[in-house]
């Protein structure tokens, strides 16, 4: 409990200095000026939010594979922290895309490809939400995870060959591609802030399921107790009753 | 029995299904016709607009047709317990799967084969010249559209609103077979009709990929 808070308050401290850094260390961009800091954290939520899908996707082959609960588990909390990552990403970009555009959104490649990522990934937090039997849910809702994991880059294909308007990438991103050093650095900095954010959050969410799932076997077995003591008070009186 | 053998039976015995009442074909072909009929008073389309937004409108019907079409392909067999019997019969669970992909593309084929030609006529789009190239795009684009569609059947088979989940998984996934569809039939609608490779190799990719995925997770989707 100690180590999980002391965790706890060393990504709030580290969350702090990513944000101190992104908005008063960061040097001023030359065209988009104090607008551009906001990249800081759209980059690194979309980060984020692949990496917790990446989770989501291999508990999801986990769990078929192993039939084991856990991995169900860790699939819901990958795609629920990784639909919260989403949505911080599809909010911080339109308000970047308003001032520096003139336009709030548009059908580009990414966006659409994100866009999609998301309603699927709603659609499987529907699909959880609608299956009674839990090991219906936990077979289903993997398999469903495994096609829209799949999608995904084709998704992107079709769209990249389609039309595109998102700025290029920046880091690697061919000739005149680059970050001034020290954007860079603060860019590496609100990354590893923001994975530690969802890391800790997931992990927080893969115990919850852990739990609540526990919590659903115990109360099943004391209804089914329940049933058994029941039927062992009535039965003896019907013999009595009957003798 | 080998695989192609059992899917055999299974198409059989959902064709003889269908065919003893028409109802699914019926209610199909109505419903896209709607969308059509629908589309026109939405938006009024000129004889050159018609040639651009033509081949979107077709495909937007022939999905959301299918993401109601597809929907009793297992709910049907869940709400008489008879997909119990099916699985225990001693074929493989590709199989059954297999055999209900085929029986759908056959049905969602016969009711593009009455669909194109009103389509035609109503949007004044003339199909002289391309019949073939048309039917390669349909088939590969409906191939795909039954193979996620009918996995997406049985998973939604044991929720509950799965008349509304069905489009809800499906209509997300199939945006790549949409845009890839659309291309290539417009391609075939232009003044100069031509073929786009690149979209025709995406739609067989995107079938080839999700009929691997069926094969692959089909003991899972079909597990008791």
């Amino acid at each position: 409990m100690k180590a999980r808070l002391a965790i706890t308050a060393l990504v709030a401290l580290l969350i702090f200095c990513a944000g101190y850094a992104a908005l008063f260390i960061a040097p001023d961009e030359a065209t988009m000026h104090a607008i551009q800091r906001i990249f800081y954290f759209h980059v690194a939520s979309w980060n984020a939010m692949f990496c917790a899908f990446f989770v989501a996707f291999y508990a999801s082959v986990a769990y078929l594979v192993t039939g084991k609960r856990k991995w169900d588990a860790l699939g819901v909390s990958g795609v629920e922290v990784g639909v919260i990552c989403c949505t911080i990403g599809l909010i911080t970009g339109p308000l970047w895309a308003r001032p520096v555009w003139g336009i709030w959104w548009t059908w580009d490649a990414k966006l659409t490809s994100t866009f999609i990522l998301w309603l699927l990934f709603i659609a499987y937090l529907l699909l959880r939400g609608l299956v009674e039997d839990p090991e219906k849910k936990a077979s289903l809702s993997a398999i469903f995870a495994i096609f829209a994991s799949l999608d995904i880059p084709l998704v992107y294909l079709a769209n990249r060959l389609w039309r595109t308007q998102h700025p290029q990438p920046v880091i690697a991103g061919g000739q005149g591609s680059g970050l001034d050093p020290v954007m860079s650095k603060v860019l590496l900095l609100c990354l590893f802030a923001i994975f530690c954010v969802m890391i800790l959050v997931l992990v927080d969410r893969y115990r919850l399921e852990l739990l609540r799932n526990e919590a659903a076997e115990l109360k099943f077995e004391i209804e089914s107790r329940g049933l058994d003591a029941a039927e062992g008070a009535t039965t003896p009186a019907l013999q009595k009753g009957g003798l | 029995m080998t695989t192609a053998r059992a899917a055999a039976i299974v198409l059989g015995k959902e064709l003889r299904l269908e065919f003893r009442t028409r109802e699914l074909l019926t209610a199909t072909v109505i419903f896209a016709l709607v969308v059509v009929v629908l589309f026109s008073f939405a938006f009024d389309p000129t004889a050159a607009e018609s040639r651009r937004y033509g081949p979107g409108l077709l495909w937007i019907a022939f999905l959301f047709a299918g993401s109601l079409m597809l929907n009793p392909s297992f709910a049907r067999e869940q709400n008489n317990e008879t997909l119990d019997a099916l699985r225990m019969a001693p074929i493989s669970s590709f199989a059954i799967l297999l055999g209900k992909i085929l029986a759908n593309l056959i049905f969602m084929s016969l009711a593009e084969l009455v669909l194109v030609p009103v389509f035609a006529v109503l949007y004044n789009l003339s199909l002289a010249g391309i019949v073939w190239r048309l039917i390669l795009v349909l088939v590969l684009g409906t191939l795909g559209l039954t193979v996620t569609g009918t996995v997406f059947s049985a998973v939604s088979a044991h929720a509950r609103m799965r008349e509304l989940l069905l489009p809800l998984l499906l209509l997300p996934l199939l945006t790549p077979l949409l845009i890839a569809a659309v291309e290539s039939t417009a391609g075939l609608f232009a003044e100069q009709p031509a073929l786009d490779r690149t979209w025709l190799a995406f739609l067989a990719g995107f079938d080839i990929v999700f009929l691997t995925a069926s094969w692959l997770l089909c003991d899972h989707l079909l597990e008791e």
